[in-house]
């Protein structure tokens, strides 16, 4: 699984009323993630393209349990979120829709805008203006499965034989 | 191998003698937990495409909460879904407007200790009180474990919580949270917090529910408290199965990732500034802020004791000209009981406003919503940029008492200040 996108930086702490703020949850799909991380960057839905990466400090995620915080992320395009740390529903509900979501500290390292290059399977990050590289955590093997499957409904949808 | 409360349940869940931390293993869930948000509104599609069926609808449970009662055709169509779910499924354990899930399946004597719950609302670690293990979880796991029964876990280290001393008048569980969340932070991610001490011991089941509530705000994935003489009595007045209970306890020797001590006996009331629940100082550093709403709600501040809490504040006073205070019953339970015994009259004579049970302005989705520059000082356990309405709103965290006490100032304030006041001016 290869991700190459421009960075978009967060900080810590980046919540789900945030991500996917209330007022907006009874719109559809695509009209909720035109809200998503309004509150901390008003630019960024109308300005992130496909496969462009999010790179944030700890605890992102944290909050709700509303799977519209992944899947807002995921409409709008987002290649993997890379983060110091990941709330536990958030991380799972990201794996469940394929999102790839990687926990490593690229905090100091990457600046807004730097495009970086992301192999999963391979385990590796490089940046492409000047080639720097950062190993990535392996990934549990039933993890790797879901998101090689598309997702937990996808996975559940083959092992019915469907 | 001595094991905590956490382990012992996980290890019961997947049908082994014992298990370690950071194990993964497939457990069995014993009750799973959907609401009108993320539950039959997002599980139908899915199981249709699936062609499948609940895996036992005894086990599951459905409650209208968070779109109640219907503001406009949207949210109406939301909480049919949920009705035409729970008939065509047979789920028998449908709440329709009844009141918030976490309050309910105490409530409706649902819980059984050492049940592994599975729920999707952030807040589920309530059940926790009543020594289950109760996590959160999103809706594509929920649907997985509506069609399976199971789930994979990582099995979590365990962070002891050792709370001893006597709580002060008008000191409260939600307190005790609040000041944990700035000792602990909010980034225990993928541990499991075990309430103990002799403060846990002498809690009331509605303030241990506070404790296990906040769990979630740790970013724990649990937060559980052994079975004892309160969780029996509480399952038996609530026809829940209470048959060996009391052998879901933590072993005396087990080991935890963490100790936390707290002792309470000198802890005052405890308010958290915006946006976080970790942003908590005692209330006298906020003195000066005044406070457009107050709201008394939420699975966590609105049960029959918090609205108690509130009444014995409001007695005889009149909430100040200056601010208005919301209250809005955790269940219609509540509501029947807070009838009964004059709560309600008490808080509606010192001016305040009731509203519905739900989730209400706590989840930016009901009755009580702010605007832009507004603060609202409130009993709910949550306080993220934009959660209560404009994102440019101030919500700040408190007890029934402090926000009682605060309805009647028109800014925050000490409850014990209000009181001595009260008795100077007598």
């Amino acid at each position: 699984m290869i991700i190459e996108g421009r960075a978009w930086k967060f900080g810590d702490k980046i919540d789900t009323d945030v991500l996917a703020p209330g007022y907006a949850m009874k719109l559809s799909a695509e009209g909720l993630a035109q809200h998503c991380l309004e509150a901390v960057d008003p630019d960024f839905a109308k300005l992130v393209q496909p496969g462009d990466i999010v790179v944030a400090g700890t605890n992102f995620g944290l909050g709700s349990s509303r799977e519209q915080a992944a899947i807002s992320l995921a409409t709008l395009g987002v290649g993997a979120v890379l983060a110091k740390s990941f709330a536990r529903i958030f991380y799972r509900n990201a794996i469940n829709i394929g999102l790839p979501v990687v926990t490593i500290d690229l905090t100091q390292e990457i600046a807004a805008g730097d495009v970086l290059k992301l192999d999963l399977a391979a385990g590796t990050m490089t940046r492409l203006k000047d080639g720097y590289h950062r190993e990535l955590q392996p990934m549990p093997p039933h993890l790797i499965d879901i998101l090689e499957a598309g997702g937990l409904m996808a996975q559940l949808k083959q092992r019915r034989g469907l | 191998m001595p094991q905590t409360l956490t382990q012992k349940i996980i290890a019961r869940a997947c049908g082994r003698p014992t298990v370690k931390p950071g194990e993964i293993v497939t457990v069995n869930v014993d009750l799973l937990m959907g609401q009108d948000a993320s539950g039959p509104r997002r599980w139908r599609p899915r199981l249709e495409e699936l062609n499948a069926k609940l895996w036992d609808p005894s086990k599951v449970v459905v409650v209208s909460d968070h779109y109640v009662p219907a503001v406009d055709a949207q949210s109406a169509e939301i909480l049919n879904i949920s009705r035409r779910f729970a008939r065509d499924y047979h789920v028998e354990n449908f709440f329709d407007m009844q009141g918030i899930s976490h309050a309910i399946m105490p409530e409706r004597g649902l819980l059984r200790p050492g049940m592994l719950v599975a729920g999707g609302d952030s807040h589920t670690p309530t059940a926790g009180a009543f020594g289950c293990y109760a996590a959160g979880f999103g809706a594509t796991d929920t649907t997985a474990i509506a069609i399976t029964g199971e789930t994979w876990t990582t099995v979590p280290e365990t962070i002891k919580v050792q709370i001893d001393g006597e709580l002060g008048p008008e000191i409260t569980a939600k307190d005790v949270m609040l000041w944990l969340c700035r000792e602990m932070g909010m980034e225990n991610s993928f541990k499991s917090v075990e309430f103990v001490g002799s403060t846990v011991h002498a809690m009331s089941m509605s303030e241990r529910l506070v404790m296990s509530n906040m769990a979630a705000e740790l970013g724990a994935e649990a937060g559980i408290i052994a079975v004892d003489d309160i969780t029996i009595e509480a399952l038996k007045s609530t026809g829940g199965d209470y048959e060996g209970a009391e052998t879901w306890v933590a072993d005396p020797d087990a080991h935890y990732c963490k100790t936390v001590t707290l002792d309470v006996t000198k802890l005052g009331p405890q308010v958290a500034a915006p946006h976080a629940p970790e942003n908590t100082d005692d209330v006298g550093k906020f003195n000066s802020v005044k406070v457009e709403q107050c709201y008394i709600g939420a699975c966590v501040g609105a049960k029959l004791e918090d609205l108690q809490m509130a009444a014995s504040v409001l007695r005889g006073k009149q909430v100040s000209p200056d601010t208005r205070l919301l209250v809005a019953p955790a269940t219609v339970r509540v509501t029947e009981k807070a009838a009964a015994d004059g709560t309600l009259a008490t808080l509606t004579a010192a001016g305040a406003i009731l509203l519905p049970s739900g989730c209400g302005a706590c989840a930016g989705m009901g009755a009580g919503i702010i605007a832009e520059g507004e603060t609202c000082l409130s009993t709910t356990n949550r306080n993220f940029q934009g959660r209560m309405g404009h994102k440019d709103a101030s919500v700040y965290l408190a007890s029934p008492y402090t926000v009682a006490a605060s309805a009647v100032t028109g800014r925050i304030t000490d409850p014990r200040e209000l009181r001595t006041t009260t008795r100077n001016a007598a």
